[in-house]
């Protein structure tokens, strides 16, 4: 009897740890860093909007942010034409919107259509864009949906990752959603109330209905240092995304609350003014145009040294334009990155410099020294500059680093030319490598070195923009990774752009929050928010 | 000795210290203050550093010594040519009345009326980017010195309108004086302790002014040190939790900005 009781007493206990880790229900509360301009999907263009659609939106595929892989979401099925115009979705059964209002292959025509409107001007749509001519649309049952686009497009399916189908019938338009939440309530400048959708069609692997959550309240706080002390507090138990004195802060005072989801496909890099229009000094111009010199730069910089001092080591030296976090797209075959002042010596030596009495000079006697742009207020940027110049005195480059504010920046990036090296970064969101066309392209608008350009000005442009139109139209995976392998391999050798870091993804959770697991893809932190489950003391402590 | 002129000769002589120890920075800094010690990072105080190292391992002491000395060197510069261009515009509003005067207080009002911090953005965004750092200081002080003589000017307007319809300069001119000579041996005087009071008023205004831009990363620039860069090691409060002697150019601003108050004549003494 006492045996029995010892057991029932034990099973009692576990139950009850089990309610305190984690619950149904709760209300999850974190920060938007901005007002969310729209809450139409086709037409967000901004972080907040986004963040909101990505918790709204129901979407036809999904990629999954941890593996990387697409998997079925509204649609259980897909096929693109061997052509790469035609995509064919088969659509679950029995879903509804969160209004109630039935889907059908008729809502997924009806948010194609208005994507592809050339007068709502939908960055989403824009992807899609692939050529003159218009997008045909079929919808053979209430299951089935083609759709035909008049050029083939590469990497079709995860284009509708993007794609927040909205409701062909329903009155309240696009506030009826499909994905795990919809907004209840919203008052611009503090907040958007986000509700549990009781018609969301995902479950569990015991059966239970999705997301755990009742909803999630999200602040809007531009401000990270109030969102910070917010988070301390607990009035916040989530932060999307935090930089590295925020992570050493946290660190130091729960060191369960910061977490690292690993290097990140965000990178800062430097580039040279190669415009044939810079108002400079010819000497300027042809050590810029030096492959060797370029070279050179990229081995005299210490990047182990900026990832410790500037990221307290939360960021990995820059391989290139893509990250080892990008798994597929990655060019593997790259070396790695070395700190080497005297390989860049030599390489100089080869181009004709001089090293001498700590200074270098080029054929015609020149001191070799640049002025190194960064944009004014970014602390982290100017401690980089601060380092490069540094380390470039040590093969007696004088650099002078001088911050602009941003729109004077650009208009010498991007009018005046008047500019000798921009010291940059580039927010990545994108895994596929057609995100970077108009960087890579020497017609492009983004090809930082000698933007907008008639016709290639070297060989290795030319070569460059012929890959990335290969990579761009090639109909299947793996002759686009070949064709992106060896432009990436051009751009290694002849490094345009000198990539310096990758920072880290950060992110911090409040204890409270379970299921929590950061990626380095947005949104980091809450991209399996609808699995995310809350503790029952932190429910009531945000209440409060 | 009255306790203010007591006070007076301690903020002078407290000046003096820091004036001379910021002179000869070369000979007393134990570093240069572009010096990377990168294997010691936000290091704390000790023997080899006195009051440690910033983020990027370079001795606080020594950047400390080379920030006091340009921005204490080049704010009584600004503040020198600001009182001398608000003294002249001033003196020849009151003296020559009329349309002269309206036209120089329109425009020291239209001056005034200008939001500051975008006019220092569009002019620097202006300078040439190849100059040396100190040139770019040295160019700030005299942008902000350009900038900052219509307060000055009302002051000393006010003044010099005073002393224009004075008794006794009224006496001088009926005496036969010649313009030269008034300007000289009555004007000048009586208008000196304004312009004096001006100038140690505008040389922590510059200072601290300096400090907003460096703040926002539009100050001197880097690497060489100014009293404004050194003090955006407190713009970040754990970074400053972390290493509390970043605290040091704060404490040292606040000391000649005191003194310098102090060192200004009191209304007793001017009368």
């Amino acid at each position: 009897m006492l045996r029995r009781l010892r057991v029932f007493a034990s099973l009692i206990l576990f139950a009850a740890a089990a309610c305190a880790r984690a619950q149904t229900g709760g209300v999850l509360h974190f920060c938007l860093h901005g007002e969310p301009k729209t809450f139409n999907p086709n037409l967000v263009d901004d972080e907040a909007a986004e963040n909101v659609r990505y918790l709204t939106g129901g979407v036809l595929i999904r990629l999954n942010r941890q593996t990387q892989v697409l998997e079925p979401a509204l649609a259980s099925s897909w096929q693109v034409s061997k052509d790469g115009r035609k995509i064919t979705f088969q659509l679950r059964k029995s879903l509804y919107f969160s209004d109630g209002t039935p889907f059908t292959s008729e809502d997924v025509a009806y948010t194609m259509k208005s994507l592809m409107d050339p007068q709502l001007h939908s960055p989403t749509g824009d992807s899609f864009r692939s050529g003159e001519g218009t997008v045909e649309i079929q919808t053979p049952t209430i299951g089935t949906i083609s759709i035909t686009f008049p050029a083939p497009i590469a990497g079709l399916e995860r284009l509708f990752d993007q794609v927040a189908i909205m409701s062909a019938h329903s009155p309240k338009k696009e506030m009826a959603v499909l994905g795990p939440f919809y907004v209840s309530d919203y008052k611009a400048g503090s907040y958007v109330e986000l509700a549990r959708n009781p018609n969301y069609w995902k479950h569990d692997a015991q059966g239970h209905a999705l997301p755990y959550l009742d909803g999630i309240h999200l602040d809007i706080q531009r401000n990270r240092d109030i969102e910070l002390l917010r988070f301390e507090r607990g009035d916040l138990q989530l932060i999307n995304r935090l930089d590295a004195e925020s992570y050493k802060r946290l660190s130091k005072e729960n060191s369960s609350a910061p977490r690292n989801a690993g290097t990140g496909l965000d990178s800062d890099f430097l580039w040279f003014n190669e415009s044939p229009n810079a108002p400079m000094a010819e000497s300027k111009k042809s050590w810029f145009r030096t492959t060797e010199f370029r070279r050179a730069i990229s081995a005299a910089i210490n990047r182990d040294d900026i990832s410790r001092m500037v990221f307290d080591g939360h960021a990995k030296p820059a391989y290139g334009p893509i990250s080892p976090a990008n798994h597929f797209w990655f060019n593997a075959a790259i070396p790695a990155p070395k700190y080497d002042p005297q390989s860049a010596l030599k390489l100089l030596g080869q181009a004709g410099f001089r090293f001498a009495n700590d200074e270098l000079r080029d054929k015609s006697g020149n001191r070799v020294e640049f002025t190194l742009v960064t944009n004014s207020g970014n602390a982290i940027r100017e401690k980089m500059a601060s380092m490069i110049q540094q380390d470039l005195s040590e093969i007696g480059i004088k650099v002078s680093v001088v911050t602009l504010d941003f729109p004077s920046l650009l208009e010498r990036m991007t009018r005046t030319f008047d500019y000798d090296a921009c010291l940059l970064g580039l927010v990545n969101t994108d895994l596929d490598p057609n995100g970077q066309m108009t960087v890579w392209l020497s017609s492009g608008e983004n090809h930082q070195w000698n933007p907008s350009q008639k016709t290639p000005a070297t060989p290795w442009e030319a070569e460059l923009d012929k890959l990335m139109h290969q990579q761009a139209t090639a109909l299947n995976d793996t002759e686009r990774k070949k064709a992106f392998d060896q432009a990436q391999q051009i751009i290694y050798e002849q490094q345009p752009l000198i990539y310096i870091v990758n920072r880290d993804v950060l992110t911090a959770f409040s204890p409270a929050v379970h299921g929590a697991s950061p990626t380095v893809l947005t949104p980091p932190a809450f991209w399996n928010a609808e699995v995310l489950q809350l503790a029952a003391s932190s429910q009531q402590g945000a209440e409060r | 000795m009255s306790s203010s002129k007591s006070l007076r000769l301690v903020a002078g002589l407290l000046l003096s210290a820091i004036f001379l120890l910021a002179l000869g920075a070369n000979f007393v800094a134990p570093y240069s203050y572009a010096k990377q010690f990168r294997n010691a990072p936000s290091a704390a105080p000790s023997a080899v550093h006195l009051f440690g190292t910033d983020a990027l391992g370079r001795d606080e002491f020594s950047r400390l010594l080379f920030g006091t000395r340009v921005s204490l060197l080049l704010a009584p510069a600004a503040a020198l040519l600001s009182t001398f261009i608000a003294g002249i515009l001033g003196g020849l509003a009151a003296f020559l009345g009329g349309w002269w005067e309206r036209a120089i207080l329109a425009s020291a009002d239209l001056l005034m009326a200008l939001p500051l911090l975008f006019v220092l953005l569009a002019l620097r965004a202006t300078l040439p980017l190849d100059v040396a750092p100190l040139i770019s200081a040295m160019a700030t002080f005299l942008i902000l010195s350009l900038l900052g003589w219509p307060s000055s000017l009302r002051v000393v307007w006010a003044a010099a309108r005073n002393i224009r319809e004075s008794d006794f300069l009224l006496l001088a001119r009926s005496s036969g004086s010649s313009p030269l000579r008034v300007i000289v041996r009555q004007i000048l005087p009586s208008l000196s302790p304004v312009l004096a009071a001006q100038f140690w008023v505008t040389i922590p205004v510059f200072i601290l002014a300096e400090a907003t831009l460096s703040m926002l990363g539009l100050g001197v620039m880097e690497p060489l040190p100014s009293w404004g860069n050194l003090l955006r090691g407190l713009e970040n409060p754990s970074a400053f939790q972390a290493n509390p002697w970043t605290i040091a150019p704060l404490i040292l601003l606040i000391i000649v900005v005191f003194c310098f108050q102090f060192i200004l004549p009191s209304r007793g003494d001017l009368d």
